[in-house]
């Protein structure tokens, strides 16, 4: 027998369950502590997608319980259940599951999370994972125990029968695993369902702790999100092997009406376009293309322009929910929020949104604080691996007016960055789902958001500064300036000095300041006007007199009224300008009242009643 | 008989003199009352302006020989919340002087003034340093003296001890000593106002500055005053306003050379630089208190190498003090700046003690003889 007879003796398909079961921490069971979040949250994806998709508004109930050595996670929910016969494969098969060839945004994708989590749950306890699922009031709950045969990679049932559940319909998982509980941080199965109710504000979570500690996280929104459709594949970064694949294998006869119908976001006129450039046959078989034909569709589809693909495949979770989402969880001075339109890598639609928190009880001294989603599932491992982390380092913050020590890196701040991306396949680093992968496109959307929010950060900011310096101001004004006027009449024995003028000056007001002398039994009045404003201010000064002057420069309307005479002048006065009015009226009987000026508003004008 | 008339016209004098100051010291304050409440009245946002007191602001007058401040100027006005609260503390210290001091013929120590503050509410002083300051800046606006507004600083403890014979004018009446048969060994202590005092006779033919309290007391001991006829000023760290005039004095109406004994590290040459330049915080009393014929003893750089020292690194901050001494004007002469060099090259400082590890007497017999016969002056 040859080497390579003997050899092939040997070899053998691995079944996937074997393979997961040797490289555990591809899927996120690598220690103690994080087995029991990721268990959670791949339950609570399952529950939340499923309720999205019956359009119920979901209430997840978590409990993890001390049982001897091991941990026991419960997981129920008001979901539409499953219905039996599906029961076994669902949670005890790995990579089955609907929605791998949907191109739709959905949490889950390939249908491995809640069966590897079955999975670690027979490697480490070796006890079966309980499942009950009922589907409608009048119907029977199924209750299942179950193994996976890894071998095989395919479920076994050590019992399956109905029973009595109170519930009208939804799941419940019984899990016993090796874990170790932990509090207080964010890698937390708290820390890890308090992000997840962020983004998913139509959830209410329920969380025991195994202390017996009940966290509710409440709804901030009645509206569940909107549904996300399927589509079909955007021509935008097709790679040659998928459009090779889809043209041998379409059931369409002709190019053109191939091109309309497999792709979204291509009609006619693009179909004949894409044809034209290539230089094909729009009425060919597209089956009978060969890979130069193909090579040359594929360029043509490079050179021409197509709408965005339709937003309806993906779900964004809005600006208003982002804003309701982080003031639940927070307590802020400030919220922005971006969404970014629809954008497309490799032919997947995505989209990203951006909401950052600013202020409020948030740690001044500290790197700010990232908060990761992907299809509204919160990203707790590997921060620094991820585009999401690296767009924000990329940003330079400090002309955002927040500090970035070293130039470059994760800002300084009392700020919380949420940043979400939404996609029909969101690029992961690896089957584990921590981090995003640097795709060019992902990251340039991050950059825009995070721009745009930055900037609603630093007009917020440099409204708050104006603000801070018009209360200084107001001290000195109210509080300063009286006392030392004050004190140095006390010093100096005379009367307390008119502070109105510096006032005007400080608050860069309009001022007037009238001067009157007695000449010869006649009373000469000198008005000084002055602009202490950068602005130029227009408006009418009026004197009021019982009888008529004269002298007056420059010359003013007057008005004869029942009792007097109104002068008046009309008057524009140009940033730190200045004018002089006089007039000259006799002694005898006249008291003047204050000036009036009208067309202004009280707050700027100094040493004058404004009407 | 005649001896206590001419006492009495003396004292006459002297109260006339110290009247005639406490009005000159009223009127200024008040006029600057006075140029504030105008301000007011004019529509002028209130404000004072002074000189910087700072580095760059420091320059050499040829008139006098010593370090003065430049025309660069700083302006406190009200339009912010700090310059507003500065001018009403301004005002608050200013009534306290005019009424309390002056008007009653009292005092207070920088402290005492410190803690009267704590009445004043939102014009109360948050440190020393802030009234203290503000009692400069009073100073440089009036162009008097805080002594002239009774103002005396803590007794810091600096003290002479010498063959000199002085009168001291003291509020128990006139004390009459000589200042190395009548004082104990911490010698005679200078008080705050150093122009109560008045210099009888003396039998020295040098003043030398000492930094340290360990190296004043082995010079007594080892009788290196009587030897050489020396007057020794414990200076007690950076010397006080008092031990820098009574210093000033020393020189110009004995005609006697000063020089200054330190331990060999920047900080110590800073010392060195207020008594013989001036202080930067204090440039405005230049005249009064710089003796710019003061000379620099040591311990020098290069007498680490020649002496062959004990020696300390330099840390970060000794290496960036020197650094700033570089470009400060006042030591830029080519005595200071080979000195300086010299230094940051070996990195290193010596203490004046350093010369204790050759024998308690090699200071007396062979250093302070050599350096002294180098500089000329014996």
């Amino acid at each position: 027998m040859e080497i390579a007879e003997e050899l092939a003796k040997h070899q053998k398909a691995i079944s996937v369950a074997e393979f997961f079961e040797k490289n555990r921490q591809i899927l996120g069971f690598d220690s103690a502590p994080r087995a029991l979040i990721t268990c959670v949250k791949e339950a609570v994806d399952n529950s939340l997608d499923a309720c999205e998709d019956a359009g119920i508004l979901p209430d997840i109930f978590v409990q993890i319980k001390k049982s001897g050595e091991y941990y026991q996670v419960i997981i129920e929910d008001n979901g539409p259940g499953i219905v039996p016969e599906e029961i076994p494969r669902v949670f005890a098969k790995l990579l089955y599951g609907s929605r791998f060839h949907a191109l739709r945004q959905s949490r889950g994708q390939q249908g491995i999370g809640i069966s590897a989590a079955v999975l670690y749950t027979q490697l480490t306890s070796g006890k079966p994972t309980r499942v009950i699922s009922k589907i409608g009031p009048s119907r029977p709950a199924r209750y299942c125990e179950l193994l996976i045969n890894t071998a095989k990679n395919e479920p076994e049932v050590l019992k399956s029968e109905d029973v009595d559940w109170e519930r009208p319909r939804g799941t419940r998982v019984e899990l016993e695993m090796d874990g170790s509980y932990v509090r207080s941080r964010r890698q937390s199965v708290y820390g890890s369902l308090k992000s997840t109710a962020i983004v998913n504000p139509h959830a209410r979570l329920t969380l025991v702790e195994p202390e017996g500690n009940m966290e509710v996280f409440e709804r901030a929104t009645e509206s569940l999100p909107k549904k996300a459709y399927a589509i079909s594949p955007h021509p935008a970064g097709i790679e040659l092997g998928e459009l090779i694949k889809l043209l041998r294998y379409t059931d369409k006869k002709k190019l053109r009406v191939f091109l309309k119908e497999t792709f979204s976001s291509i009609g006619a006129i693009s179909a004949q376009e894409l044809c034209n450039l290539a230089g094909l046959d729009p009425e060919v078989l597209p089956s009978d293309l060969d890979h130069e034909a193909a090579k040359r569709l594929h360029i043509a589809f490079k050179q021409i322009k197509v709408k965005s693909p339709p937003v309806d495949c993906l779900s964004p979770i809005g600006e208003e929910l982002i804003k309701a989402g982080l003031e639940k969880e927070y307590r802020l001075d400030f919220i922005a929020t971006a969404v970014r339109p629809v954008s497309v890598y490799s032919g997947n639609p995505f989209l990203v949104e951006v909401g950052l928190g600013f202020g409020g009880e948030l740690e001044k001294e500290s790197r700010i604080e990232i908060l990761r989603f992907a299809n509204r599932v919160p990203l707790v491992y590997q921060q620094g691996a991820c585009a999401m982390t690296h767009a924000v380092e990329g940003v330079s913050w400090k002309n955002y007016s927040l500090s970035q020590p070293t130039g470059s890196g994760v800002p300084v701040g009392p700020v919380v960055l949420l940043i979400h991306i939404a996609s029909t396949n969101i690029p992961f680093t690896s089957e584990s789902k921590d981090a995003v992968a640097d795709v060019h496109e992902i990251l340039v959307e991050i950059d825009l958001g995070l721009k745009e929010v930055a900037r609603k950060l630093r007009r917020y900011l440099s409204r708050q500064s104006v603000l801070m310096e018009r209360r200084e101001k107001e001290e000195i004004i109210r509080k300063i300036l009286p006392r030392i006027a004050k004190k140095l009449s006390d010093v100096l024995a005379k009367d307390e000095p008119d502070i109105g003028p510096v006032v005007a000056k400080i608050m860069g007001n309009l001022l007037v300041f009238r001067k009157v002398e007695r000449v010869n039994g006649r009373l000469s009045v000198n008005i000084l006007v002055e602009n202490h404003s950068d602005l130029l201010r227009s408006f009418k000064l009026h004197e009021v007199l019982a009888v008529q002057a004269d002298r007056v420069t420059p010359e003013a309307r007057v008005i004869s009224m029942a009792d007097g005479y109104d002068y008046h002048w009309k008057l524009s006065i140009a940033p730190g300008k200045s004018a002089a009015l006089s007039y000259s009226v006799a002694a005898d009987g006249v008291t003047l009242t204050e000036p009036v000026i009208e067309g202004l508003d009280a707050e700027i004008v100094t040493g004058a009643r404004v009407i | 008989m005649e001896k206590s008339v001419e006492k009495k016209e003396f004292e006459l004098a002297r109260s006339i003199e110290k009247e005639e100051k406490s009005k000159r010291a009223e009127e200024r304050l008040l006029n600057l009352a006075d140029s504030l409440y105008n301000q007011f009245l004019l529509g002028v946002v209130p404000h004072i302006t002074l000189p910087s007191r700072t580095k760059a602001n420091i320059e050499y007058s040829i008139k006098e020989d010593v370090w003065v401040y430049g025309d660069q100027e700083t302006t406190r006005s009200v339009n912010t919340v700090r310059g507003a609260k500065t001018l009403l503390k301004t005002v608050h210290l200013a009534e306290l002087l005019i009424k309390e001091h002056l008007k009653n013929n009292r005092g207070s120590t920088l402290r005492e003034i410190y803690y009267i503050s704590e009445n004043w509410d939102i014009a109360k002083f948050h440190e020393q340093a802030e009234s203290d300051r503000l009692i400069e800046d009073l100073e440089i606006v009036t162009t008097m003296h805080r002594e002239d507004f009774h103002v005396r600083p803590e007794e810091d403890g600096a003290a002479v001890f010498g063959p000199l014979r002085l009168k001291e004018q003291t509020r128990r009446g006139e004390k009459e000593m000589h200042c190395q048969e009548d004082v104990g060994e911490a010698g005679y202590q200078i008080p705050f106002n150093v122009d109560n005092i008045e210099f009888l006779n003396h039998d020295a033919k040098m003043v030398m500055a000492i930094e340290t309290g360990g190296m004043y007391a082995r010079l007594i001991e080892n009788g290196f005053d009587e030897e050489y006829n020396a007057i020794l000023v414990h200076i007690k760290g950076q010397p006080a306003r008092s031990t820098r005039r009574i210093i000033k004095r020393l020189n110009s109406e004995l005609n006697l050379p000063v020089v200054v004994f330190t331990d060999g590290d920047p900080w110590s040459y800073r010392i060195f630089a207020s008594i013989a330049y001036g202080a930067i915080k204090s440039a405005h009393l230049s005249e009064h208190l710089v003796t710019p014929s003061a000379r620099f003893l040591g311990v020098q750089p290069s007498d680490i190498v020649d002496y062959n020292l004990s020696t300390d690194k330099l840390t970060d901050k000794d290496l960036q003090a020197l650094r700033s001494e570089l470009t400060d004007p006042r030591f830029n002469t080519p005595y200071w700046e080979k000195q300086i060099k010299l230094q940051l090259d070996l990195k290193k400082k010596a203490e004046q003690q350093a010369f204790a590890g050759k024998g308690l007497d090699y200071v007396t017999k062979t250093y302070l003889p050599e350096r002294l016969s180098e500089m000329g002056i014996i």
